[in-house]
């Protein structure tokens, strides 16, 4: 037996499959984690901005500074604050997605037609109501497209924050596979976070669909 | 004349309507109605026409409070509707808009459920209601029920819309341009739906339009507002043609208001004639012996009296039955409530100079020829008379 290595190592993969598993579970729980959060922060923001409109644009711009900052810089700035850990990671992660959650859902509420929102008015829905009955199933469509960036985005972006610790994985990506050279373990975690994102995103158009029948009539109709 | 189908909505009747001393202003500018003051009668058309720039959907909207007047109130039964709560208010006045405004996320039935459930209606309450409403206004509830908007013609989503207006049986319905967005064949009939409806269910309409003809059908009083919402004329459709108040109501009105006059009187007014009727599979020798030297055609009908079309003698020979191929259709199809400018108007455009008149069901309830209406115009007594100028 020579040193060198074959590229792919089958053995390797099921010799550690308990830890895959772990390290796919933890990016699982990562990315609901930043995901759920970012959609509690982004959705009432979107319904007080859309309706107060000249907070439009200072809120756009302030989550696009976010979203602009690399995340290395990020955990540089919180770490001081927050510490190495989970923490720090996720109010990285959960800025990270306030731009494309708070801006898609702007989108569809304002695609709302002024006729239907109107004839919503004039037959007595309360303002509330129009809300909630009208205006916020009516934009789910363009919310669901920012969601599903947001999901897949996330998923991309959890492998980096194993640089402080966590990653899901990122960890096996970075720590077992370029920190030591290790090509199989590269693979493994590219493809697991690779597959993840496919399945997240093949799962959210699923649940779109079922929520919004109607909008796949129309598709059919036009 | 139509006869009311059973299931038919218990037939409360409208309120009154008033605008006293009604003005509204946007900002500092010109005011964009003007000390408006009219009264509708419980049960009436009233149609509000002007060109563009006249308030007249301003004016509508200030009946649900859309719009709020700057001074001067508007009541409804003699009550003030500023004194009710905007969105009670609304929940018991009838609106279609525009563009009809369905929701395109609920089905039908959805649609057409939504003011009784705002009211809190039970479940079993609102589907015995939604049933009910789309069978009035011509719509099998079987088959439209589950659909949702985008998969409905540009006819069937205005009578969803009616039904959706209808639900919670408002003694006002508020419509703002509801057969604009419509073509104009579906627009006559849909008129007449309506104008079916209004002769049964007896409700207050205010009913707002650009279109000086559909306003004279309509109508069983028009306001004609100018520029600034100033009333110019109020008055009914017949006294507005024949005494147009001021120059501007005679422009608006159009310089061929005799013309317009035939929109003053319908195909159920003249008395139609029978023509020689043959239905699908007769022999043709018993459909010769019934046609004489003056009358060479007939008319074939099938099973359900439902016209298709005209056969001649020459074509009735030999032996066999009438067949639908022999039958040429061509002839205008009108309705007792089509007025005799649409008649008319269709019958020139058909290849016969003969409109077949049917009901609601399209069987057949005689034929209209252009003679008859012509007839009518030169017998003075009539309402059609010679005009003025």
């Amino acid at each position: 037996m020579t040193d060198e290595q074959p590229f792919f190592r089958l053995d390797w993969i099921i010799d550690n499959a308990d830890m895959l598993a772990l390290a796919t579970l933890e990016h699982i729980a990562l990315t609901l984690i930043a995901v759920v959060g970012g959609v509690l922060i982004a959705f009432p923001v979107t319904i007080v901005i859309q309706r107060r409109r000249r907070l439009i644009g200072p809120v756009l711009g302030f989550t696009g500074i976010l979203y602009a900052i690399p995340s290395l810089a990020l955990f540089a700035v919180l770490i001081p604050f927050t510490g190495i850990g989970l923490l720090t990671a996720e109010i990285a992660l959960i800025s990270y997605t306030l731009l494309i959650l708070i801006r898609n859902g702007v989108a569809g509420l304002d695609g709302v037609e002024p006729d239907v929102v109107e004839a919503a008015t004039g037959m007595g829905f309360s303002r509330r109501q129009r809300l909630w009955r009208v205006e916020i199933p009516l934009a789910t469509p363009v919310m669901f497209a920012g969601l599903r960036i947001a999901v897949v985005t996330t998923i991309g972006l959890v492998a980096v924050t194993a640089l402080i610790g966590q990653g899901g994985l990122g960890f096996v990506i970075i720590t077992l596979g370029i920190r030591r050279a290790f090509e199989t373990a590269i693979l493994a975690g590219v493809g697991l976070s690779v597959l993840l994102a496919v399945l997240a995103d093949r799962g959210l158009v699923l649940l779109e669909r079922a929520l919004t029948p109607w909008a796949r009539q129309r598709a059919q109709a036009s | 004349m139509t006869d009311p189908s059973p299931g038919a909505a218990p037939s409360a009747s409208g309120s009154v309507v008033a605008f006293e001393h009604v003005t509204k202003r946007y900002g500092s500018g010109p005011p964009a109605v003007t000390d408006l003051t009219f009264e509708i009668g419980a049960g009436e058309v009233c149609v509000l026409v002007g060109p563009s720039g006249c308030g007249k959907t301003t004016t509508m909207k200030m009946v649900n409070r859309l719009v709020e007047p700057t001074s001067g109130r508007v009541t409804i039964d003699g009550q003030d509707v500023a004194s009710l709560p905007a969105v009670e208010l609304r929940r018991r006045i009838g609106y279609v808009i525009q563009q009809v405004g369905l929701f395109p996320h609920l089905t039908v039935a959805d649609n057409v459920a939504v003011v009784p459930r705002l009211l809190g209606w039970s479940q079993p309450r609102i589907t015995e209601r939604v049933e009910e409403l789309l069978e009035l206004v011509g719509l099998d509830p079987g088959t439209y029920r589950g659909r949702y908007p985008a998969a409905l013609s540009g006819g069937e989503r205005q009578r969803v819309g009616v039904a959706r207006a209808m639900a919670a049986d408002p003694s006002v319905l508020l419509m703002d341009e509801p057969f604009g967005a419509v073509d104009p064949i579906r627009r006559e009939r849909l008129q007449n739906d309506l104008l079916r409806l209004q002769a049964r269910l007896r409700r207050t309409i205010v009913f707002v339009t650009h279109d000086v003809d559909e306003a004279i059908k309509m109508a069983d009083r028009i306001a004609i507002l100018e520029v600034g919402g100033v009333l110019a004329q109020y008055d009914a459709p017949d006294r507005l043609l024949a005494a147009p108040a001021s120059p501007f109501v005679e422009r608006f009105v159009g310089a061929d208001r005799g013309l317009k006059r035939l929109s003053l009187a319908r195909v159920r007014d003249l008395a139609l004639s029978t023509p020689v009727t043959a239905y699908l599979g007769e022999p043709r020798s018993a459909v010769r012996s019934r046609l004489t030297d003056e009358t060479g055609w007939a008319l074939v009908t099938d099973g359900d009296r439902r016209p298709v079309g005209w056969v001649e003698a020459a074509d009735l020979a030999g032996d066999g039955a009438v067949t639908a191929d022999m039958a040429v259709p061509g002839s205008a199809l009108l309705q007792p409530e089509s007025t005799l400018r649409d008649a008319l108007s269709a019958m020139l455009a058909s290849s016969a100079q003969v409109g077949v008149v049917v009901d609601e069901r399209d069987e057949l309830l005689g034929v209209l020829s252009v003679a008859a209406i012509s007839a009518t115009l030169q017998d003075g007594t009539d309402p059609l008379g010679q005009d003025r100028s």
